[in-house]
């Protein structure tokens, strides 16, 4: 009998002490904010374009966290889809996004200067302040600051706005993909077959 | 599969080396193809028509151009200065005129147009003024590297890096060896070999400066055992010297920076590091020439030597050639012809890209053409499915998995392929030559470093787009709370106001002047009762009293709350405030003046005893009021004359002004509507024109665009300025006759709806036949027509007075 008593006690002792442990240290090391949307950020391309039904990337991570569907992101295409599905351990979806839509061509919007009325318009528009300019004055993208998100087409009274495809320069080009196998790639380099003067 | 076969390898006879030398990893030993460009000595490639130079020659970022088109240049003259650390200035190869600065085709793979600065040779060589150091050993090592970089020295082995800033030694730092590059290991290229056999002391001259600016503890020339000749000579040249120098065997890449580093000292550099981390410097042989040059001689780099080779050069050979020949000089100069070629690439066989155009510039890091007929490099076979045979990973002299990668590479699982170190791969191509499949490993390696870059480059575009954003939410919400704060403080304001000026509170005034007022009528009411009773004359007296007392009060509250509506809307405007508080007293004071006036009439008439007494009561009374009204009217002038704030208080003009000024009025804005109709009328057959021109298809819809939307604009104006006109004008009348254009208007309206009901009236009295009713109806009827042909005279007056026409 005594030994089943002790036994009781002991283990109460046990688990007053670990409760007592794990209630300390969840006070101390407390987390602050939820990790995961900041993980989920980090994987949305941040062009804040709104296109998700949300005001930014960060309100759609914090709702994706909250259980909304992960393929509504059209500028980071199939391949957020599948890292948020990697990351989440969801199921990878189609991605969310009108059929003719041009997913994944970089674009940069550019206004037309000389028939800029300078309303402010797609200043107040710009999720990313990319665009300068004041009140009569004509206003200019910052190319390197646009994230192409669309935001200020439609708000310009006179359409001067276009949003340009980003050609390659020589900074950003890269070398193309081979084509696979079967068929002979048109630029080979490096040139393997260097002994047909031996042969 | 003969790869592994040692092609032309040549024995070197008895040649010891000084020092023991070590081995790398892997490795491949395809066909030399060497002899076919060693047969001639090097000549001097003739000037080409024009000479281009691409603004990024080198590795880093493109120089600044500082001539424009139409300038003549010098010799050796800068044309283009660095840009940042790490890049280089340009120099003019020849004399002659710059011709333009723009694009052309550059030596990329890409095969797109980068800036060029192009000169129009004129000839006649003449050099700009140079500044040779012949005394350089009593230099300052930080001048020599100085006038290393500005004589625009790029590593001359193929990858451009600017020589300068790897001579640049932080401070304490020390180098253990001096690795110079003769190694030469691709297949074709010559261009050192003939360097070492003909300008041997040269490039001991160059070696000799960079260990006066490194003082290293050794130095090792690494010469592969294929090269007798140039061995030969540079033995010869270095007699004395404190360098060793070192035969390699023939092998391929062991021209790597990081291969021949470990070849001749052991050393194994890093991944992702810098020789110097492990206390090396590594030059090649013609960077050491340049540099000699540009010490001894002042001279920049204006030219380099190229070797040219391929089957389909009749005479191949080695050139020195001046940065900005372009590639079609040199195979017209040395008989290639565009049938003969099957390709063309600029650089080696293995490292080396094809070019898409002969206009294509020699650059300070060209260092072979091949021109290859269709037999020698015939294009290459299908890609087979890798069979996992290994041979890849056997010769990779990174010591990588090519097979890994490849996989990697291949699904674009870049993070992977970083884990097996894609970024260490020194694309050699080595991998490539021995896979039995013909995969084009190397291709797909390099596409997946180009991801890599751009994803790296993506991502910090995102961070800084998310920062861009997240300060402008912060900014957002900063504003809002300041709006908030400011509509809280101007609220708090407002109310302080009212509880400051009970006065002026509406309501209370109203709820007075009612009071009041029904005080006034029950008073009335009972002095009523008490005369139809017939109670004694002192007692009606007595009420009378009371009752003009209560309505004076009566009306005294209600010229309160009229006044408080008219000042209501300006409660902050001080001026209409005092005119709001001095009328108040002047409303007070003529009703007290009147109430006195009755009570000494009534005291009077009942012939009571203090009727003069009450009298002179009313005369001070008056004063009083005359007092009042005089400050009123004076207050009033002083007021600020805007309408809103205090209608009574606007300056009067006189009335020939006022007239004068409305039919100005009139003038302009009579001018102003034809000019509107004009540019309305020009805009809308404009678009007319444009819609027709839309739909023809015409060439200048741009063109009549434009003039549509000026001619809108233009329309536009006028109208806003009519607009701007017409309003002035309204409250213009508003002034004039105390209401306001709409006010007239109704009063028209209604008088001329009264008429008409009254005639209606008539026409009911005259069917019951009331003869007695009818005339009086027929009078009132009358009147009111009067009353209403007045009401439009008035209004019509008023809009002909300020020339306001409705249309």
């Amino acid at each position: 009998m005594t030994t089943i008593v002790i036994a009781i006690l002991a283990l109460l002792a046990l688990a007053a002490g670990f409760g007592a442990l794990l209630g300390f240290a969840s006070e101390k090391f407390k987390v602050e904010g939820d990790p995961i949307v900041d993980q989920i950020d980090a994987l949305l391309p941040q062009t804040q374009c709104g296109q998700c039904g949300h005001p930014g990337c960060r309100p759609y991570a914090e709702a994706i966290a909250a259980g909304e569907e992960h393929n509504r992101c059209p500028p980071g295409g199939e391949q957020t889809v599948v890292d948020l599905s990697e990351l989440l351990g969801r199921e990878v979806l189609p991605l969310d996004a009108e059929e003719d839509a041009d997913v994944g061509i970089k674009k940069v919007a550019y206004i037309r200067e000389d028939e800029c009325i300078g309303c402010t318009k797609c200043i107040q528009a710009c999720p990313v302040d990319a665009i300068l300019g004041a009140a009569k004055q004509m206003h200019t993208v910052i190319a390197d600051e646009c994230t192409g998100c669309d935001l200020c087409v439609e708000p310009c009274p006179v359409d001067c706005i276009d949003m340009l495809e980003v050609k390659p320069t020589l900074g950003t080009w890269i070398w193309d993909k081979p084509p696979g196998i079967g068929k002979k790639p048109d630029n080979l380099i490096p040139v393997v077959n260097v002994d047909p003067v031996e042969a | 599969m003969n790869a592994r076969i040692p092609a032309t390898t040549v024995p070197v006879g008895q040649y010891q080396n000084p020092r023991p030398i070590h081995d790398f990893r892997g490795g491949i030993h395809p066909p030399q193809n060497k002899d076919q460009s060693t047969g001639r000595p090097i000549r001097r490639a003739p000037l080409p028509e024009q000479l281009v130079l691409p603004l990024n020659m080198h590795l880093g970022a493109p120089a600044k151009a500082l001539v424009s088109a139409g300038d003549r240049v010098l010799k050796g003259q800068k044309i283009a200065e660095g840009n940042g650390a790490v890049s280089l200035p340009i120099h003019a190869p020849t004399s002659g005129t710059v011709m333009a600065v723009g694009e052309r085709p550059i030596q990329h793979p890409s095969g797109l147009h980068a800036p060029c600065i192009v000169i129009a040779p004129d000839g006649e060589e003449t050099w700009t003024e140079l500044h040779p150091l012949t005394h350089w050993r009593e230099c300052a090592p930080s001048m020599l590297v100085a006038r290393i970089r500005e004589a625009g020295i790029a590593g001359m082995g193929g990858a451009g890096f600017p020589a300068a800033v790897k001579l640049n030694l932080r401070d304490g730092q020390q180098i253990e060896e001096l690795v110079i590059n003769a190694v030469e290991c691709e297949p074709y290229i010559t261009a050192d070999d003939m360097l070492m056999r003909e300008r041997a002391e040269q490039i001991i001259a160059g070696i000799e400066k960079l260990q006066f600016l490194l003082q290293p503890k050794a130095t090792l020339v690494g010469i592969e055992d294929n090269k007798p000749e140039a061995i030969k000579a540079m033995c010869a040249a270095a007699e004395g010297k404190s360098m060793d120098i070192l035969v390699v065997p023939t092998k391929y890449p062991s021209g790597g920076e990081k291969q021949l580093i470990e070849l001749l000292t052991g050393k194994e550099v890093p991944s992702g590091g810098i020789p110097a981390q492990v206390g090396v410097v590594c030059h090649n042989i013609g960077t050491a020439v340049a540099i000699h040059r540009a010490i001894e001689f002042g001279e920049p780099l204006i030219s380099r030597i190229t070797t040219l080779t391929g089957d389909a050069f009749t005479e191949p050979g080695n050139v020195e050639v001046l940065l900005g020949t372009p590639v079609q000089s040199l195979l017209d100069y040395a008989g290639a012809t565009a049938e003969r070629i099957g390709r063309l690439i600029m650089g080696g066989p293995m490292m080396g890209f094809a070019i898409h155009t002969p206009s294509v510039p020699i650059v300070k890091t060209t260092n072979c053409i091949i021109a290859a007929s269709a037999a020698e490099l015939p294009a290459p076979p299908p890609e087979q499915p890798c069979i996992r045979c290994g041979s890849c990973a056997e010769v990779c002299p990174a010591n990588l998995l090519p097979q890994q990668l490849y996989w990697y590479s291949k699904t674009e699982d870049l993070e992977r392929a970083q884990q097996y170190n894609l970024m260490d791969c020194i694309e050699c191509g080595a991998c490539a030559y021995v896979c039995p499949s013909n995969i084009p490993l190397v291709q797909y390696y390099r596409h997946a470093k180009g991801e890599v870059r751009q994803q790296v480059a993506e991502q910090q575009k995102a961070d800084k787009a998310r920062e861009r954003f997240e300060a402008r939410k912060a900014r957002l919400e900063k504003e809002a709370a300041e709006k908030e704060a400011r509509r809280k403080a101007r609220l708090e304001a407002s109310k302080q106001k009212k509880s400051a000026a009970p006065g002026v509170d509406l309501a209370a005034l109203k709820k007075a002047s009612l009071d009041a007022s029904s005080a006034y009528k029950a008073a009335v009411k009972a002095l009523k009762a008490a005369e139809t009773e017939g109670a004694d004359p002192d007692t009606v007296a007595q009420l009378r009293t009371d009752a003009d007392n209560l309505k004076a009060k009566a009306d005294g509250a209600k010229a309160a709350v009229r006044d408080a509506k008219a000042g209501g809307a300006s409660v902050a405007d001080t001026g209409a405030d005092k005119v709001a508080e001095l009328k108040k007293a002047v409303g007070e004071a003529s009703s007290a003046y009147k109430a006195a006036v009755k009570d000494a009439k009534a005291a009077e008439e009942a012939g009571a005893e203090n009727a003069s007494e009450l009298r002179s009561h009313a005369d001070t009374l008056k004063a009083k009021a005359d007092e009042l009204k005089a400050q009123l009217r004076d207050a009033k002038a002083s007021a600020p004359a805007t309408a809103a704030t205090a209608p009574a208080s606007k300056p009067e003009k006189s009335a020939e002004q006022a007239s004068s000024e409305a039919a100005d009025r009139a003038k302009k804005m009579k001018a102003l509507k034809t000019a509107f109709n004009m540019a309305n009328k020009q805009w809308k057959e404009a678009s007319a024109s444009l819609e027709r021109a839309e739909r023809d298809g015409a060439d200048d819809i741009d063109t009549l665009k434009k003039t549509v939307d000026k001619l809108r604009f233009k329309a536009d104006k006028a109208k806003e300025a009519l607009n701007v006109l017409v309003e002035e004008a309204k409250k213009n009348i508003e002034a004039a006759s105390g209401s306001d254009l709409k006010t007239l208007k109704l009063e028209a309206g209604r008088a001329e709806a009264a008429v008409r009901a009254k005639e209606k009236e008539l026409e009911d009295a005259k069917r019951s036949g009331d003869q007695e009713n009818i005339d009086v109806i027929y009078r009132e009827r009358d009147a009111l027509r009067r009353e209403a042909t007045m009401a439009a005279s008035s209004l019509q007056s008023a809009i002909d007075e300020q020339g306001l026409k409705e249309d």
